[in-house]
């Protein structure tokens, strides 16, 4: 009870303490946006996934480069859920489900998506077929 | 007054453009009649014929004053935005009174019509240039490339006059300019535009030379060499603006990030890619007199990457930190232009390229071949890049949203680029036409097996991820082959193109070497920290000693004072800062670097840190926590040394082409000078 009503209390003078006008109307932080897990080797595979997903309300950048309050959620979900011990795919997978496949950085083959893998192999087989027809035949 | 002066300069730009299309398409057209009906006469056309009367004469001086009109316009801006001209509209939407008068200035192409402005500013001066000391061509293809620079310039002229006029008054004037984007007021911007469009634009001269040789079917050696100072200028260019805007978004993002794999620095890269690859394919051709059809299409390919390049960013296309445009009517009247001048250009690549052969032959295992692999390689990752930037847009159109990024396009690229570089590193040893096994096995044992000694020790001694490992190896190959060309050579009577390759090949591995390092062996810190505190990044020590308020002309900031031992030795300070600025109203990390020789130490103070709930209370207030970001990144510096080095060896080229191109129009005027003497 007496927790709760320290929380309440903080929560009241953060509204009403003077705070630089440019700062207004932005909740804290949540806890892991900026702060690392204490297993690096968590902590890595989170880093590695959080680069690989798109910050929502930025422009073209990772979560892992953004200052947007929106990435700073976004880091603070990554991080909480692999050290619950959740696999990083299936953070992916759950931001994928919530957010699209928008949030990914890394394309997932289907429907939509299938020329990006299929144009660069059709690429390597013309440079093959190029190198051959021009390096190839004359010895 | 002035902004009516500059637009008047504007507007009679682009009436001498028109003139200089039209001059030379008539002179195109009239000769080959006239060099008809002579024949028929039975007397052909002699060299020593007086010049000819008509509109061909016309075509070079118009080129030089649309230059010199074009930058007038130019200046002109300049001067209203170093006075901050509030009646003119474009200087009350990006500028202000307290602004420091070096981002007055460069606040001019920080905007759209500015940097448009700027933009057919190169390109006149480009062709200006050209017109003004190209004289190794036949007249005939040098006419039909100035009228293909005019054409294009004449479309850009039209976009600014009508849909982007940087002149417009504003009646009446506001009291207060709105101000730049705090992100923008920065050295890098003063630098990196300009440097970018240089290259971007300057590739507009290959273009107009590959067009000029498409109409005369001149596609000589001699082509090839006129055309290759102009690509190197703007390739060095191309490469400079690409290592500088990579580093500006470095240290202003503040993440520690240097290439984001986004659609605007994609745009950048794509005509570099192409340039590149003319840059090498054009060599093929002045050396050898092979691989003509390849050498023009690349020079058609490398400025339509620019124009693309230039719509994506300058259509508002892509919502990015470097578009500040956004206008659909804008965006449509971009893509209308590069649709004629790319659907044009191939068009008439298309109707002629069966008339140009593809030249002299050569074994596969020659220069040639090398060069050969090195195109298709660069034009392989090329498509891709064009392909991961475009396809987004093309999904979105249809209602679906993805993301292509670093997980799409490192992986895929690599597939091309590693086994280019492997060619890279020994392709310059082999000799033109045809080469042996044997001459050069030794060399290209050493390096696989300095290759192979790099990868077996990094990843038995680290154990790091596949790419970066491979990253390592080929940069050691790459780095040790790129010196082998100068084997038995003396070093002093080394023609400096040589000397340029080797630099330049030993940028690329340095560059690879920095790239592989950092993302292999970071270390990241963020922390909440009080003053007083000590936090261990790396091999640093770094004591947050104080944070203080700050004030500058246009913003207010928090100054961390840091302490920073390496290994436990002398401290030295950093001060990141987090700076509010309040015209316009925004937040910006000022990073502190602390540069070593094996990297870079990157601190960002992000602001007050949140008091935890839980453990703290209201009462521990006064010793505040405050948000830093530390990373310690090994060799990073590696990257841009190698952008530099790349840039550097472009030069040396471009030195010694020109002295060379010099040396004998001096030696020609000689002669001529002696023949004359003889018959006077």
């Amino acid at each position: 009870m007496s927790r709760f009503l320290a929380a309440a209390a903080a929560l009241l003078f953060a509204a009403m303490a003077p705070v630089p006008a440019t700062a207004q109307d932005r909740l804290p932080p949540a806890p892991y946006a900026d702060r690392q897990l204490a297993d690096p080797g968590q902590e890595a595979e989170a880093r590695a996934l959080m680069e690989q997903l798109r910050c929502i309300t930025c422009q073209s950048q990772s979560i892992a480069d953004s200052n947007a309050p929106m990435a700073g959620d976004m880091r603070h979900q990554v991080r909480s859920r692999i050290a619950a011990g959740e696999s990083p795919e299936s953070v992916r997978a759950w931001l994928v489900e919530r957010y699209g496949d928008y949030v990914s950085y890394e394309p997932r083959i289907g429907t939509a998506t299938w020329p990006l893998f299929a144009v660069p192999a059709v690429l390597l087989v013309i440079v093959l077929l190029i190198l051959r027809r021009r390096l190839g035949a004359r010895r | 007054m002035i902004a009516e002066f500059g637009l008047a300069a504007l507007w009679l730009a682009a009436a001498l453009s028109a003139l200089q299309l039209l001059a030379g398409v008539l002179a195109l057209m009239r000769p080959e009649q006239a060099a008809v009906t002579a024949g028929r006469r039975g007397h052909a056309p002699s060299v020593a014929d007086p010049p000819e009367t008509g509109p061909g004469p016309l075509v070079r001086p118009a080129a030089v004053l649309q230059a010199a009109l074009c930058a007038t316009a130019f200046a002109a801006l300049l001067v209203l935005f170093a006075r901050t001209d509030l009646s003119v509209s474009l200087v009350a939407d990006n500028s202000h009174v307290a602004k420091p008068m070096l981002y007055k200035l460069t606040g001019t192409w920080g905007n759209h019509e500015g940097s448009m402005l700027l933009w057919v500013t190169v390109m006149a001066l480009a062709g200006g240039l050209i017109a003004a000391v190209e004289r190794r061509l036949p007249e005939r293809t040098m006419l039909a490339t100035l009228a293909a620079q005019a054409f294009v310039a004449l479309g850009f002229y039209a976009f600014l006059l009508f849909s982007s006029n940087p002149f417009t008054r504003l009646s009446p004037a506001p009291p207060q300019g709105m101000g730049l984007n705090p992100l923008l007021q920065d050295v890098g911007l003063a630098l990196h535009p300009p440097t970018l469009y240089a290259g971007y634009v300057g590739l507009s001269v290959a273009f107009s030379f590959a067009v000029g040789a498409l109409v005369t079917r001149q596609v000589t050696p001699e082509f090839a060499k006129v055309m290759r100072p102009w690509v190197l200028g703007a390739w060095v260019f191309l490469t400079l603006g690409i290592t500088a805007g990579s580093y500006w978004a470095y240290y202003e993002l503040g993440w520690g990030g240097w290439w984001f794999w986004d659609p605007v620095e994609n745009a950048s890269l794509m005509p570099w890619l192409a340039a590149t690859a003319l840059l090498h394919s054009a060599s093929v051709l002045a050396a050898r007199d092979a691989l003509r059809a390849w050498t023009i299409m690349l020079g058609v390919l490398a400025f339509s990457m620019s124009m693309l390049g230039t719509f994506l960013v300058r259509s508002g296309i892509l919502t990015s930190v470097h578009a500040f445009a956004v206008d659909p009517q804008r965006g449509t009247f971009i893509l209308a232009l590069l649709l004629i001048y790319i659907g044009g250009a191939l068009v008439l690549f298309a109707l002629r390229a069966g008339t140009v052969s593809e030249g002299e032959r050569f074994a596969p295992l020659s220069r040639e071949g090398a060069l050969v692999v090195n195109n298709v390689a660069l034009s392989a990752i090329l498509g891709i890049v064009l392909l991961g930037t475009l396809y987004p847009l093309l999904t979105e159109a249809f209602g679906v949203r993805v993301s292509v990024g670093p997980p799409y396009f490192n992986p895929v690229g690599a597939i091309f680029f590693l086994p280019m570089l492997v060619v890279l590193a020994v392709g310059p040893l082999l000799r033109w036409r045809g080469d042996s096994f044997k001459r050069v096995s030794r060399p290209v044992i050493m390096v696989a097996a300095v290759g192979l000694g790099v990868l077996l020790l990094v990843w038995l001694l680290t154990g790091i991820a596949l790419l970066p490992l491979l990253g390592m190896a080929l940069a050691a190959m790459v780095g040790v082959g790129s010196f082998l060309p100068l084997r038995g050579r003396s070093l002093l009577r080394l023609p400096l193109p040589v000397w340029g390759m080797v630099i330049a090949h030993f940028g690329v591995a340095v560059a690879l070497f920095g790239m592989a390092a950092d993302s292999a062996f970071q270390t990241e810190r963020l922390v909440a920290s009080r003053v007083g505190e000590t936090i261990r990044v790396g091999p640093f020590a770094v004591e947050l000693a104080a944070v203080s308020p700050t004030a500058g002309a246009n913003w207010t900031a928090i100054t961390a004072d840091l302490q920073v031992r390496y290994d436990g030795g002398a401290p030295r300070s950093m001060a990141p800062q987090s700076r509010s600025f309040w015209a316009p109203q925004q937040e910006v990390s000022e990073v502190a670097l602390l540069t070593r020789w094996n990297g870079q130490l990157y601190a960002v103070i992000g602001g007050e840190a949140p008091s935890e709930a839980a453990g703290e209370t209201m009462g521990q207030s006064g010793t505040s926590r405050w948000q830093l970001r530390l990373w310690w990144k090994p060799f990073v510096t590696f990257i841009w040394y190698g952008g530099l080095l790349i840039a550097l060896g472009g030069t040396l080229s471009l030195v010694g082409r020109v002295s060379e191109d010099l040396r004998r129009r001096t030696r020609r005027g000689l002669i001529a000078g002696r023949r004359a003497e003889a018959l006077a």
